[in-house]
């Protein structure tokens, strides 16, 4: 199981040929309390850098983009009541949706956890 | 400074402690003549009403019994008495821009003169209907007229369409002209190009039309980044999206080369004018190679705005978009009387316009008080509103960039409004800290969070009509906030505490809304 970042702040969680996304813990305390999440729609063919879902918090409305491309499996429906979960726990129970991956290589473009802590420190 | 009242005496307004409003001192809850004011329908009960309503003497008609109440409305059940005191007193606790600077980046709080309030009130004006005959309202039509003149010579423009209700129906009133113009060409095209600079209803009034969006980034100065720009334009680019001066508070320097390239590849240019109050008599749109642009009557022309609306924003066309404004429209007939051009006359009158976006001709009287504005100022003092406004928010950017970070403070001079981010700040401070300051000392808070591309911003638009006195107060309270913040004075972390309530819970505001009264169970 690997995990990889966008420079814009996505995370994927790679188990076999399913790609779990979520935003990062730094994205979530960038945005301040998180007051909603438009949930992705399943079966939504996505290219690499569409937008998949959009998070609202106390300042903004943001989109999230696949971080790769792939079909939208699932989306993470505990958020429509607990929209906090992506606060409490941006990179585990706070995902956003998950993907069937439409070309693994893809993921070599995105930033392992070293390179993304790197990325994030120099900001 | 200079200080209105020297002795420093001020009326004690409580003791600021947490739950201030909770544990009064009172038995009323009021403090003094700061009133605490219940919802209606805490006031009142079903048992009383305002008026007497007699009883039907009727049977309901039997084609209507199907949707006959059931239930007894939920009323609050006032009486006159009540219900006035209740909104006065409601009203006591309002903030508007007649009590004190409302510095809203982006929103150009401007004082709302009393001349328009006039001229809006005369009975010719203020008491035609939108279905009186043409031949009734020749002076409303006039002013429709004159104003439209006005709107064209101050942008450079080559028609305007005054139909549209305010800013962002005026940006779809540009897409769909924009759009309109590509169908008459037999083309498709399914982008549009907003750069991250540009007002946030830019993108959304692009997705609302049908359009796909693509963002254009910032520059590191906060300008558009032209080559990004260049490199992403193309056949399938319907157009661009810009706000000039931009949400940085920055004048796009690049415009006319922007227009040029965009025009070059077959696109058309919106700008967003939300921000015309910064050049306004200064620089001409048109001259820029814009395509459409709104004019926010309620910012630059000082019709009433924020709760007291409605706005206004009729959209100045290019020689290019002019054959597709909506309708209806002035024109004058071969008489030299004015009339409106509607449905059914636009065959031949406007045979490409797409159509028709509002019920009537717009808001009639946002336009007296507007061109009541304009003719007051005049075209040399509509330039110096233009000088002044920045002057005034160059002032604020200059006199507080010592102790609060202007990320743009060395791109040269700002536009209308100036930008801080909450870089600087102790550890555990932030713009909303600065903001909730603000309330404490008798101002309503600035534009935070606003433009995304600064960390914390703060957006402050003074405009032309705050005096050097109210600015030096305003700049002297703004730049003791920011020292107690970068100091890390915790008692900042409590503000507000001299307002009628403490800081609220937003994001419960924002999660969980109670939007509607119901009676509690039990």
């Amino acid at each position: 199981m690997s995990r990889y970042f966008t420079p814009d702040h996505e995370w994927i969680e790679i188990e076999g040929e399913t790609g779990t996304v979520g935003i990062s813990d730094y994205a979530q305390s960038q945005l301040g309390d998180i007051t909603f999440v438009e949930l992705a729609q399943a079966d939504t063919d996505l290219s690499k850098g569409d937008a998949a879902c959009v998070v609202e918090s106390v300042k903004a409305a943001s989109d999230v983009y696949a971080p790769v491309s792939g079909k939208v499996t699932q989306a993470n429906e505990g958020l429509e009541d607990q929209p906090e979960l992506v606060n409490g726990d941006a990179q585990g129970a706070g995902w956003l949706f998950r993907l069937a991956i439409a070309d693994a290589g893809e993921l070599e473009s995105l930033m392992d956890q070293t390179a993304y802590d790197a990325y994030v420190a120099g900001l | 400074m200079n200080a209105p009242n020297p002795s420093g005496w001020r009326p004690s307004v409580g003791s600021g402690e947490p739950g201030n409003t909770g544990s009064s001192p009172t038995v009323s809850g009021d403090r003094g003549l700061t009133l605490e004011e219940p919802l209606s329908f805490e006031i009142g009960d079903s048992a009383k009403c305002g008026v007497d309503i007699e009883a039907p003497e009727a049977e309901p008609l039997a084609s209507i019994s199907a949707f006959l109440r059931k239930d007894a409305p939920q009323l609050p059940g006032l009486t006159e008495p009540e219900c006035i005191r209740h909104y006065t007193r409601l009203s006591r606790q309002n903030y508007g821009i007649d009590l004190g600077p409302f510095p809203l980046g982006s929103c150009t709080m401007k004082h709302n003169p009393r001349l328009n309030e006039k001229v809006a009130r005369l009975p010719g004006f203020a008491d035609v209907h939108p279905l009186q005959p043409q031949s009734t309202v020749p002076g409303a039509l006039e002013v429709i007229e004159q104003l439209a003149d006005w709107l064209i010579a101050l942008t450079g423009m080559h028609a305007v369409a005054m139909s549209p209700k305010a800013g962002a129906h005026g940006e779809l009133c540009g897409l769909l002209a924009i759009r309109a113009a590509h169908d008459a060409n037999g083309e498709t095209r399914r982008i549009v190009l907003v750069p991250e600079s540009a007002h946030g209803t830019n993108p959304a009034t692009a997705a609302f039309a049908g359009y796909k969006v693509e963002s254009i980034p910032a520059t590191e100065e906060g300008r558009v980044d032209f080559d990004a720009l260049k490199k992403r334009l193309g056949p399938d680019v319907a157009g661009v999206m810009i706000t000039n001066p931009n949400t940085c508070g920055l004048f796009e320097p690049e415009m006319k080369a922007i227009g040029d390239a965009v025009h070059a590849v077959g696109g058309y240019v919106y700008c967003d004018g939300a921000n015309f109050n910064a050049i306004v008599g200064k620089v001409r749109p048109g001259d820029l190679g814009i395509d459409a642009m709104h004019i926010n009557l309620h910012k630059t022309f000082s019709t009433p705005h924020g709760g007291g609306g409605p706005g206004s924003g009729p959209v100045v066309l290019s020689e290019a978009l002019a054959p597709f404004a909506p309708i209806p429209f002035v024109r004058r007939d071969d008489n030299g009387a004015l009339r409106l051009i509607e449905e059914g006359e636009t065959g031949d009158a406007a045979p490409l316009s797409f159509g028709r976006m509002t019920a009537f001709h717009g808001q009639m009287g946002m336009f007296t008080r507007a061109l009541a504005y304009i003719l007051s100022h005049g075209a040399d003092g509509l330039r110096q509103v233009a000088e002044d406004a920045v002057l005034n928010a160059n002032y604020v950017l200059r006199s507080c960039e010592d102790v609060l970070s202007a990320p743009f403070g060395n791109a040269g001079p700002c536009m209308h409004e100036a930008l801080f981010s909450d870089t600087g700040l102790a550890e555990g401070f932030s713009t909303l800290d600065i903001a909730k300051g603000l309330i404490d000392e008798g101002f309503h808070p600035m534009t935070v969070y606003f433009p995304l591309v600064v960390k914390g911003a703060m957006l402050v638009e003074p405009t032309e009509t705050e005096s050097k006195l109210g600015l030096d107060r305003f700049i002297a309270s703004l730049r003791s906030l920011a020292e107690r913040a970068r100091k890390g004075d915790e008692s900042l972390h409590a503000a507000p505490v001299y307002a009628p309530r403490r800081r609220l819970d937003e994001t419960q505001a924002a999660r969980k809304p109670v939007l509607v009264w119901r009676e509690e169970e039990g």
